[in-house]
């Protein structure tokens, strides 16, 4: 039996943050949950996932893997709408998706507890940009929990949905990476009792958010804040620590670096800490009377200065002389891994250090930090970026499609591994902004260049946004081919699956789409699906797809090595160079530059325990030099 | 209690994340306050892992720049990488067989004199302990176990409040059950390497 399931309370377990919201939410009664996978959110998802596939007469929920944030979010409000307790989860950038749904659905509100998990990247570890999501709250007017901790996640997650179901409105559970992916012992309580059958009250007046019915709600709205606001102002995880003449206003996991630099700097008797865990609405009293009681305060927030704005709005209205210190203009971040922020900076996520610092500057408190060691002398380091994997089918596609159109075309491409063909020596993707921005930018880039376009997607991220791009594409007449990667799952953030992966391979009830068909009906007229490492055959249907005028799909379907070792085990074979064949060109390495492959001697050579036999490199060696290791020998 | 912040880092799939891990559940099996934090995502595709262990109460789950009591690298040139985060009283302990990255085996960069670069660390941090420990796994049968070797190390030469007991029965526990022999092992190889080192 998995420890998250266990019945029994009051044992510390060493949980992941991501593990301590699913257990936080198996406390609560937990009844239905959906999702779209992004670092740092997944581990949710497939925590709720693996449990429900391995224990399917323990766990009460109902689990899926949504085609997109905006779907997750629409299915849970339908789930909790009816009274069932919803869990959605998704990264900040998805937020972005479900933005539509979010706005309007904070005036219907719920009839059950409803938690919306946004995960924030400071410090952009695996994201397109570090937004702060903390505006959500203020846009939509939902109200908003910021853990700073494993523990305090759990406890959270199990609050926001009481919370929920006391407001009838939805909760933001706001985390930042280093929240989700930190590890600590967590303390379990009672598993909740779920209840799983919902009932739907009609109240068209309610739910039909038509413009007379959206007036009302509009009040609603608001009179929801002013509960949440009152909630917020009693609420113990808006709780002052230590005491002094001066003060710390912090939120999410910067309380850790304030606590642990107060008591490193001796100066728990001089600075109290107001720690804000319930963000939205503000405790505007409370902040106010923390305000007034101290000589000087400091906010330490990550990201854009939403708390230090306003506090400076609640001390100009209650006419507050205190001096407020925060974010800097004067000392701008520069680069994340070469300097970090000198001090509290707009971009990137902080650390004890800078913290301390800027605690020991502000206060005028004595400090020497630990003097890192002098780098000098240490000779030139070779970069380790990530790469496409051996044997991945995208460098296959990539090669293929790079003979026929050569680098001068444009390569709008998308999120996923296949991101990385921007590096050398594939170096095919030249515009991304968000998921399915691939199709829908194709047809202005080439409207607007006459260039020849070719697009990269992912099957997942087309299923999750390429698809309206698409239809957008055929019915305006644009001109692109888009090539679907169909590795047959959701490779980037960990093999979860998606509408087009074959669920028989997985063992799941759920239904297979095929994209070809789907591609077919959305109107393409010229489509073809390509095996990437048959070279030739691949590189003759490339070409045919991008002759075409109008729009042209080529999908590349190959499944993932890394999934097919899970679902399709099979006996690698791999290559080898003879080495009185090789004349030394070098293709294989400058081409397709595999991670199997070295030099050695100015000659190209493979490692056969890397190597798991896709043979790309041997049908692209001019000199026919690569053969598998037992007929070479 | 003594607060201590580890830095561990390695290769995607040098198993730098489960070392991190089981160092976790050991010390909450002793009593050791602890806070693990890791960075997922890229780990699989073959770039730079780094995860932190931060034992003795302090909470917070990052270790910056000059602040490492102890770094645990399994690859020498990722251990000059991280250089900065340790201070003069720092002990390093380093795997010094190099995994050389695509950007050298292809050609596009030399792989440096690690040695040299190394001598320079010894230098300038309060302990270096450097040695074969690929060398270490592969005595102990099993060359994915240098993670135990490095953690042998670690608990050989760390000074750290949780016992060796409470590791290997995490090891006993929380590994797969056939390489539990070559996983003691390895810690074994590894902490007498350190210890005699």
């Amino acid at each position: 039996m998995d420890r998250l399931l266990s019945p029994t309370s009051g044992k510390r377990h060493l949980l992941l943050g991501n593990e301590a919201i699913v257990r936080g939410a198996l406390e609560a009664g937990l009844a239905f949950a959906t999702c779209y996978p992004g670092t740092p959110s997944s581990e949710v998802p497939d925590t709720l996932y693996r449990l429900k596939k391995q224990y399917p007469d323990k766990v009460q929920y109902y689990f899926e893997y949504s085609t997109n944030e905006k779907v997750a979010l629409e299915c849970g409000a339908g789930a909790a709408v009816a009274g069932l307790r919803t869990l959605v989860t998704m990264k900040h950038v998805g937020l972005n998706v479900a933005a539509d749904p979010l706005m309007t659905l904070a005036y219907t509100g719920v009839n059950a507890g409803m938690v919306i998990l946004t995960a924030d990247d400071p410090s952009l570890f695996s994201s397109q940009n570090e937004q702060d999501n903390r505006f959500y709250a203020r846009l939509s007017g939902m109200p908003m929990l910021e853990p700073s901790s494993p523990s305090e996640l759990k406890e959270m997650t199990k609050y926001a949905f009481d919370l929920s179901e006391e407001l009838k409105t939805p909760v933001l559970l706001r985390t930042t990476t280093r929240v989700n992916h930190a590890r600590e012992p967590v303390t379990f309580g009672r598993l909740g009792k779920v209840k799983t059958t919902g009932e739907f009250v009609k109240a068209p007046m309610n739910y039909v958010t038509v413009p007379a019915v959206s007036r009302n709600l509009h009040l609603r709205l608001l009179k929801v804040y002013d509960q949440a606001q009152a909630i917020s102002e009693r609420s113990p995880w808006n709780r002052i620590v230590g005491r002094g003449r001066w003060g710390i206003v912090t939120s999410g996991v910067s309380v850790n670096y304030v606590l642990d630099a107060l008591d490193e700097l001796g100066a728990k008797n001089q600075v109290k800490v107001l720690c804000l865990g319930q963000s939205w609405p503000l405790p505007e009293k409370k902040i106010a009377r923390f305000l007034k009681s101290v000589e000087k305060v400091l906010v330490v927030e990550e990201l854009e200065p939403v708390l230090e704005n306003a506090l400076r709005a609640i001390a100009q209205e209650k006419g507050i002389g205190v001096e407020i210190v925060g974010k800097s203009r004067k000392h701008p971040a520069k680069s994340v891994d070469i300097e970090p922020p000198k001090f509290l900076s707009r971009a990137f996520e902080y650390n004890p250090r800078l913290v301390r610092q800027a605690i020991a500057k502000t206060f005028g408190l004595d400090y020497t930090a630990p003097k890192p060691v002098s780098t000098k002398g240490l000779p030139p380091l070779p970069g380790r970026p990530p790469n496409l994997c051996p044997g991945c089918p995208h460098r296959a596609t990539y090669y293929a499609v790079k003979e026929v159109v050569g680098s001068e075309a444009i390569f709008p491409t998308d999120i996923g591994c296949y991101t990385l063909g921007l590096l050398p020596p594939i170096q095919m993707a030249d515009f991304l902004i968000c998921m399915g921005s691939s199709v829908s930018s194709a047809g202005g880039l080439a409207r607007a260049t006459g260039k020849k376009v070719v697009a990269f997607i992912g099957d997942s991220t087309f299923f999750h946004s390429g698809i309206t791009g698409l239809v957008n594409a055929v019915h305006n007449n644009h001109n692109f081919t888009l090539v679907i990667l169909d590795n047959g799952t959701t490779a980037m953030t960990g093999h979860q699956p998606h509408p087009g992966v074959d669920t028989a391979k997985l063992g799941d009830s759920t239904t297979h789409i095929d994209i070809e068909t789907l591609v077919r009906g959305l109107g393409v007229q010229h489509v073809t699906t390509i095996k990437p490492l048959k070279t030739r055959a691949a590189i003759k249907a490339i070409q045919e797809a991008v002759d075409y005028q109008g729009v042209s799909v080529v999908i590349s379907r190959e499944l993932c090595p890394l999934f097919a070792r899970r679902v399709a085990p099979k006996r690698y074979r791999p290559f080898r160079v003879v080495e009185d064949k090789c004349k030394g060109h070098l293709d294989c390495i400058n081409k397709v530059a595999c991670p199997a492959m070295y030099l050695e001697d100015g000659k190209a050579r493979i490692n056969p325990n890397l190597c798991i036999g896709c043979a790309l490199c041997a049908q692209i060696c001019p000199e026919n030099a690569i053969l598998p290791v037992k007929e070479a020998s | 209690m003594k607060t201590q912040r580890i830095v561990n880092v390695g290769v995607g799939g040098q198993g730098n994340l489960l070392a991190s891990n089981l160092l976790g559940l050991a010390a909450v099996d002793a009593g050791v306050p602890v806070m693990v934090s890791e960075i997922h995502g890229m780990a699989q595709r073959g770039g730079v892992v780094e995860s932190a262990v931060i034992l003795g109460g302090a909470t917070s789950p990052i270790v910056a720049e000059g602040e490492a009591d102890i770094l645990v690298s399994f690859e020498p040139v990722e251990t000059l990488r991280l250089l900065a985060k340790c201070n003069r009283d720092t002990i390093v302990i380093t795997n010094t067989r190099p995994l050389p990255p695509f950007t050298v085996a292809i050609g596009m960069a030399p792989y440096p004199d690690v040695e040299a670069g190394l001598k320079l660390v010894g230098r300038r941090v309060g302990q270096l302990v450097a040695f074969d420990g690929q060398a270490l796994a592969e005595e102990a049968g099993n060359p994915l176990s240098l993670n135990m070797v490095m953690l042998g190390a670690l608990f050989a030469r760390g000074g750290l409040e949780v016992p060796v007991r409470a590791i290997k029965k995490m090891i006993r526990t929380h590994t797969k059950e056939r390489f539990v022999p070559s996983n003691l092992k390895a810690f074994d190889l590894g902490f007498k390497y350190a210890q005699a080192a």
